[in-house]
Order: C-alpha cells, then structure tokens, then sequence
C-alpha cells in the first residue's frame, strides 16, 4: 500500500513537471512566432520565409497542446483543465478556418502582409505568450505544492 | 485657388430632384493644385480624397474609404515623363524619398525633404544641368519640375546584369483545343509580330505544346527544321534537351518562322489522336524550370480544365448551378494551391505568368487565376471564338505581344509618417510592407493601396505620396520612374467631403467589394455597397445644415454620380447574383475590376452609351493623330433610348449596337447597306464599307473606340431591336428597373 502511494505521489510530481515543461515549449513556441512577424513589419524577413518557418510549428503546437489538457485530465486537475479548453476549442477553429493550402499551417504568404492579418497575428501571439506564461507560474507553483506535500 | 476650389465642391443638391446627373463627356479628375508646382497627372497617381483628415476618427466620421490609385507602367510620351539621361539621383538621407517638386529648397546648398523634413546637403552641381554641363537654375530641372519623371539607373540599383528577354509560349493542343482552331490565328498574329516583340538582339524565346503529354521544340541554330521531342511521363519531369528549348530569336528566326508555320498542321485534329486531357501543371512547370536563370515572361494558351499531372483539377460547377436561382455563388476561391506556390516561385526568379483561357466549358478560373495573380501576370478570357471574338482576339493578342513591358521590378510607395498602407490591389505580390515584386510591369495594370491613418497629422500641413517603379527595359536598361502627390491635411470634416475624388472612390469601392465577395460571398459585398452608400450620405446628411428634417436627399455635388454607379455596379456581371452567369465569367470580371486602371474600370462598370444615329460632323473634334469623334454619353435607361435611332454601348469589353425598329430606311441604307429594317439579318459583326460619310464617320467612331491603348479591345455586335440578342444590349440598361433589381430611382427613394 506504500508503494501505492509512492507510485501516485511521483505519478502526479511527473504529470506536473511534465505539464510545466510542456509549457515552456509552448511559451518558446510563441516567443518565437512573435519574433518573426516583428522581423516581417520591420523588413527583415519576407512573408515567403516566414510561411515556411512558422507552418512547420503550428501542428506541433497543437498537438503539445492536447497533450498538456490530457495530462490535466489524467492528473485529475478539473480547474486548470476547464481553464485550457477555451484554448483548445479557439485552436480548432482556427485551424478549420485557415486558408485553403497543402501545407499544414495557418500562414499564407499573399495574405499575411495585409495590416489588419498581421495586427491580428501578432495580437494573437502576445496574448497567448501571457496566457502560457501566467499558466506556467501556476504549474511551477503546482510542482512545488506537490513536492513540498510529499515531504511533509 | 484651394478655397476657390473647395467652395465650388461644397454645394450640394437633392439628387432626387436632379434627375440627369450624368456629364455629358467623361470627366476629368483633378489633384490640387499648388501654384506652379504641378501636382502629378491624375490619371497616373490619385487619391480618394484630395485633403487628407488629420485623424483617423475624422475619417471615419466621414465614412469615405482612404486610398491611392496608381498606374505605374502607363505608356507616356517624351514631354508627359522627362527622362533623365545622367547624373547623380538625389535621394533624402533618412527616408531614401527621391527629390521632387515639393521639397523646400534652403540656401544655397541644403534641402528639406518633405516626407520626413530632413535637412540634406545638396550636390555641387545642383545648378547645372542634369548631364553636369551648362549652368541651368535648380528650379528649372526636369526632377525639381515635374511630379513624374524616370531614371537611368546606375549599376547599386541592380541586383544583377540586367537579363535578355525572355519569352516563352505554351499551347494547349488537346483536341478541345484543336476543335476551336485558335492555334492557326495565334501562330499568325506571332509571326506577324516577331519583329515588333519587345527585346533587342539579345532576346530569346521557346515554345512547348501541352496535351497529355509535352511536346518540346528544339529550335537550336544549327538545324535544319524544329525538332519535336515529346515527354510522356507528366509526373517525373525532366528537359529533354540541355539547350536548344529556349534560344535566340536573331539566331534561330527561320526556324522559328518555319515552326509557327508548321504548328497548327503539325496538330491537325483530324490527324492527330484524340487527347482531350491538358496537362496545363507540368507544363507550367517546365517551361519556369527553362526560364528561371533568366526571368521573364511566360504566356500559357489554355483551352480546357487541367486534367492530369500536378494541379489537375475537378469540375466543380454544373449546370445546376448555372440555371437555377441560386442562394450565392459557389466556387469563387481556388480549389488547390498549387498555383498559387507556382506563382510564388515564378515570383522569386521574376517570371511572369499570362494565361489566356479560351473555353466555353468550366476551366475552373479561380484555382488557374491565382498563377498570374501573384506573378503579376494577366489573364484574358474568351468563351468562343467566333466572327464577333476573333477580331478581338486577334487585337488583343497583337496589343499583348508588342506593347512596351518592364521586368524584374519592384514598386515602392513612400508615405508621410503618421500613414500606413493597409492593404494592396492589383496583381502583384507583396513583399514587404510597402515593396510590391512585379516580375512583369505592362501599361495596363493599375494598382490600389488602402491607407490607414495611424498617427495624428496635426503638425503636417502637407502629406507626400511617392511610387517608385525601379524596372529593366526590354533592352537591358535599368531605369526608376517616380511619380510624387502632394495633398494638403485638413481637421475640417465639410473639407473632406468638399474634396472627394468619387471616381477614385467607386474604384476602391469595386475593389474592396471583390475582395469582400471572395472572402466571405457575392451577398455580403452587395450590402458592403449598400451601406458604404448608405453611410457616406447619412454621415453627410448629420453636417449639412437643414437637411435633417426634410425628406430630400442631400449630396455634396463632389459624391453626384457615387449612387449612380453603386447602383451599376450592384446589376453588373461580376456581381449580380441571379442570371445564371458562368462562374468563370464572374472571375473574369472581378479580375478586371481588380487590375484595370481608373478610366477603364469607370467605363467598365457604368458603360457609355451614344447615340449613334446622331454622329455627325459637329462632332468631329480635330487632334493629333487625326479626327476624334466626341459623341456626348447618355444615361443607361430606356428612357433615353427611343426607336427611331440606332445606339452604343460601350463598356470596354464589348460594343453593343442596338437598332430600333422604327429607325430611318435612310440610315439602313446609308450606313448597313439594306433598304430597311425588316431586311437587316438578325445579327452582324462589322459595318459594310460604304461610300457615304455617314457610314464613314459611324465606321471612325468604331474604330475609334477600338483601338484605345488598353489591353482591351471591344469586340462589336450589331443587333436589331427584336433579335434574340436584344438582351445583350438591354442588361446595360441598368437605371432601370428588371426581374431581379430595383432601379435607380427606387434605390435612392428606398
């Protein structure tokens, strides 16, 4: 019956690290993707290169994504799950509604230089850096309750 | 003078009152005026709004859409473009603007750049001369002169060697394509432009033929006759011949005649097997694997829906949807993006692609459109190619082979700080935030930028525009063409509307709307019209004094004929939602909506009509190049059409002749060459050459009318009141009122 217990504790130590590594992936996901629509406003890069660099990483991003709630569904963290399917549900449409391409990607060089289709790129890519960082905190904190509950 | 002119501008009427609005001749658009410094021409750079607001909220209070229209590559004459043979281009330090007529002149050896009002040094030599020599006063430059002006290129703006012309030409012989028979008239009309291609000696050129399999010509000099090689495998593409596929013109001119004399017997349709898939993909991807070291132009002859190989394509409209009244139009957005990749690549290696689609079956357009979209390329459509077409066809064709073109190019639009271009129309690809890459300049391609105010033009009392059009002649000649607008900032709202330039802003309006049609559908842009209408008058309305209560409708004299031609543009093809109009057709339309320059879109979408049994001397105005005929332009109603008369409609695409029933056996005889109108045959496509002056002036006026210098010629249908064809000549009628729409009255009561 230890060993049970033993075994949950690290199960749910490993979801929870696992859960912030994860998101530090995303976070350099975004981080990236906010740097190159930069460089394409300021002219140092040309909306060709950018398409092929950021398509490759949507699905991946996607697909950490899922992974993540699966883990918080495993882990049995209803709240912090509830709180990542808005997420989920806005990646799905967006993908739905991309245009239509044989890559798989979001990002279409004849339409990403329009003003209004990069304002609302780059809008997208702040706001899910800081939704990534502030979940972050909180599964750091999350890591650091567990370990601290399983010494005590 | 700028009072002077806003006063006149402001007054405003009720257009339900006025009912005949229309100038009797096309007008003319104006930009401001600043004293002695001329603004550039209009019909090359213009703007929505002659007075830019100072804020963003201002112009949303006043619901005009912002933008510039620019006609980069118009064919101008010595004195309308000073060239500038030698000498140093001055450029502003900070912002890279090139000197213009609107820059302030310091002292002695500093200016003032007025986009970003940095102060740069000028050269020694300012007051000489452009080519270093005699003393000539600054003021009296070519570039310190005029707004619009070119360039001689020194070797820091070229990337590379400037490289020959390319041309290259792929025919579609599939048996559809043999069926209709355009291969004999277009390997006449090349040989009969051979010499007149743009290009020098240095210029090269290739052919290939396309079925299901490719067929490549070895016209390499040391042969005897061309060589056919054929590739069979359309999926694993290679050149058969290292060389040979792309050469010399000078070199290899007999053989090249011989092949264009050859080609159309070569594929007889009886003889040859019957292959009716087009293998239009690989095709297309060959013939840029041939071209790409150099760049260049790529023309492709396609004649039916690309059926095997990479980028084949399904049939997706039936003739369901053709009859039927449908909800919204379908299939408007490419299927693949093949060629739109295609033209990305093209792009990158400054090839161009043209298509010309000849084909009454659906060829799914808006999938193929997309490889000379973004290439920059152009697109002609023909649904048949019968007596009234084939002469169109053949002008169009001998205009696109001969007309001057520029390659490799980039076009850069300057804008005061605080502005910011938005969004870019026309068919180019952009690759920068104002870097438009045309591998392929033609003078028929108009573009259009939507503006947005960022920052607060509070401290700016003049706002500058500047195009930079940096190109390689046919002949190897690096050369920069500038054109500068300068338009004044205004915090007045009655300034704004006082100012509008409302045939720049029907443009804009047109173009938004095909965008709006392709990303959402055909019935959301027909309300965009309606309420970018309905705003712009309501917004007016809120400023005029008095207008409020009263049920008249109150427009300022500069935004007249704006529901006039929203009203046309509602019943034209491009965007009519019944009638059953071929999906290809529409495409077709909203192409042209989107790269026609601004006089041609105006004709396009509110055609002319004249009344033809009315020409007479008095009309004759003497010019240049001869007699010009100046018939005044009536409203498109029924009203004004009467039976006694024979009419023209005009709308760049087609001439549509309607003779009336009770017309004069006089005018039958003296100018269709039949006693009366009982014996005119139903249809005919040409006026007989008779002797009588009026047959003469009617057959001037024609001609005329065709031969402008656009990339269109008109082809010519004359009718008789009770044919089947009456229709063709009635749906331009458009203030009136048919099944489907309401007229142009009821819209402006409703």
């Amino acid at each position: 019956e230890n060993l049970i217990k033993f075994l949950e504790m690290w199960l749910e130590a490993g979801i929870c690290i696992a859960v912030a590594i994860l998101d530090i992936g995303l976070i350099f996901f975004m981080v990236w993707s906010i740097i190159c629509f930069d460089e394409l406003k300021t002219d140092f890069r040309n909306p060709v290169d950018l398409c092929n660099s950021l398509n490759p990483l949507v699905l991946p991003e996607y697909v950490i994504h899922v992974i993540l709630c699966i883990l918080l569904a495993v882990g049995h963290y209803w709240l912090t799950f509830l709180l990542n399917v808005p997420l989920l549900l806005y990646h799905a449409y967006r993908y739905s509604s991309r245009p239509r391409m044989s890559v798989h990607g979001l990002y279409d060089p004849t339409q990403v230089m329009n003003l209004s289709e990069m304002k609302k790129n780059q809008m997208e890519g702040w706001t899910k850096l800081i939704a990534y960082l502030v979940c972050f905190f909180f599964y750091l904190f999350n890591v650091l309750y567990v370990f601290l509950s399983a010494e005590s | 003078q700028q009072q002077q002119q806003q006063q006149r501008y402001l007054e405003s009427f009720d257009l339900l009152q006025k009912r005949h609005l229309l100038p009797p001749h096309p007008p003319k658009m104006e930009n401001p005026e600043y004293g002695d410094r001329r603004n550039v021409n209009p019909e090359l750079f213009c703007c929505t709004l002659n007075a830019i607001p100072e804020t963003q909220s201002l112009l949303e209070k006043s619901r005009i859409p912002l933008g510039i229209h620019l006609h980069p590559f118009k064919e101008l004459s010595e004195e309308e473009l000073p060239v500038i043979y030698s000498g140093i281009i001055l450029r502003c330090r900070s912002c890279r603007t090139y000197i213009n007529p609107f820059v302030t002149l310091l002292d002695q050896r500093r200016w003032r750049c007025n986009v970003c009002f940095r102060v740069n040094e000028a050269p020694e030599d300012i007051d000489c001369d452009v080519s270093g020599g005699r003393f000539v006063p600054r003021a009296k430059r070519p570039d310190l002169r005029c707004a619009a002006v070119e360039y001689i290129a020194p070797s820091e703006y070229m990337m590379r060697a400037p490289q020959p012309t390319v041309l290259f030409f792929a025919f579609d012989i599939s048996s559809t394509a043999l069926q209709s028979g355009y291969l004999s008239v277009v390997c006449q009309c090349l040989k009969e432009s051979l010499d007149s291609l743009p290009g020098d000696s240095r210029t090269l050129i290739g052919f290939l033929g396309f079925n299901s399999s490719l067929h490549f010509f070895n016209l390499k000099s040391k042969l005897s006759q061309p060589q056919t090689m054929v590739v069979s495998d359309v999926d694993d593409l290679f050149l058969p011949s290292p060389e040979g596929l792309l050469v010399n013109l000078k070199e290899s001119r007999e053989l090249v005649d011989s092949l264009l004399d050859q080609l159309p017997s070569l594929y007889d349709k009886n003889q040859a097997a019957f292959d009716p898939k087009s293998a239009l993909g690989p095709a297309l991807h060959s013939s840029f694997k041939l071209v790409s070291s150099y760049g260049g132009r790529i023309t492709a002859f396609q004649c039916s829906l690309p059926s095997c190989g990479d980028g084949q394509l399904k049939a997706r409209e039936t003739s369901s949807d053709l009859s039927s009244k449908a909800k919204d139009v379908l299939y408007l957005n490419a299927m693949t993006d093949f060629y739109k990749q295609l033209a990305l690549d093209c792009s990158g290696q400054q090839v161009a692609v043209d298509v010309f689609l000849l084909s009454s079956a659906y060829a799914d357009l808006a999938t193929t459109c997309c490889v000379s979209k973004y290439s920059s390329g152009c697109v002609y459509y023909y649904r048949n190619l019968n007596n009234a077409t084939l002469a169109k066809f053949r002008t169009e064709l001998k205009r696109y082979l001969t007309r001057p073109i520029g390659f490799e190019a980039v076009l850069r639009i300057r804008t005061t700080r605080g502005l910011s271009l938005h969004t870019f129309h026309g068919h180019c690809f952009v690759r920068s935030t104002d870097l438009l890459s045309l591998p392929n300049t033609n003078p028929d391609h108009g573009f259009t930028v939507q503006l947005v105010i960022e920052d607060s033009l509070k401290d700016v009392s003049n706002v500058c525009f500047q195009s930079a059009l940096l190109y390689t002649t046919s002949r190897g000649e690096r050369r920069i063409r500038i054109y500068t607008l300068v338009l004044p900032v205004t915090n007045k709202l009655r300034d704004l509307y006082g100012s509008a330039n409302q045939h720049a802003v029907v443009a804009l309006l047109s173009k938004m709307a095909v965008d709006r049609s392709l990303s959402s559908s055909v019935g959301a842009a027909r309300e965009g019209f309606l309420s970018a209408l309905l705003d712009v008058l309501a917004a007016y309305r809120r400023i005029h004094p008095g207008a409020q209560q009263s049920q008249r409708l109150i427009v300022p004299t500069s935004l007249s004929l704006l529901a006039l031609r929203i009203h046309s543009l509602l019943q034209h093809r491009a965007f009519r939602l019944s009638g059953g109009i071929p999906v290809d057709e529409r495409i077709f339309s909203m192409m042209l909506l989107k790269c026609l320059p601004v006089s041609d879109l105006l004709r396009y979408i509110y055609p002319s009509l004249y009344a033809l049994h009315e020409l007479s001397d008095e009309h004759c105005v003497p010019t240049k190049g001869g007699n010009a005929y100046s018939l005044p332009r009536l409203h498109l109603s029924a009203e004004q059409v009467s039976r006694t008369g024979a009419y023209l409609v005009d709308n760049g695409q087609a001439l549509s002749v309607w003779i009336g029933k009770d017309v004069s056996s006089d005018f039958c005889l003296d100018v269709l060459d039949r006693p009366n109108f009982a014996s005119l045959p139903e249809l005919m496509t040409e006026f007989p050459e008779l002797d009588t002056s009026q047959s003469k002036a009617i057959r001037d006026f024609v001609r005329q009318l065709q031969t402008r210098k656009s990339a269109f010629s008109p082809s010519l249908l004359i009718f008789r009141e009770d044919s089947r064809f009456k229709s063709t000549f009635t749906q331009y009628l458009v203030d009136d009122r048919t099944d489907s729409s309401s007229s142009y009255y009821e819209l402006l009561t409703n």
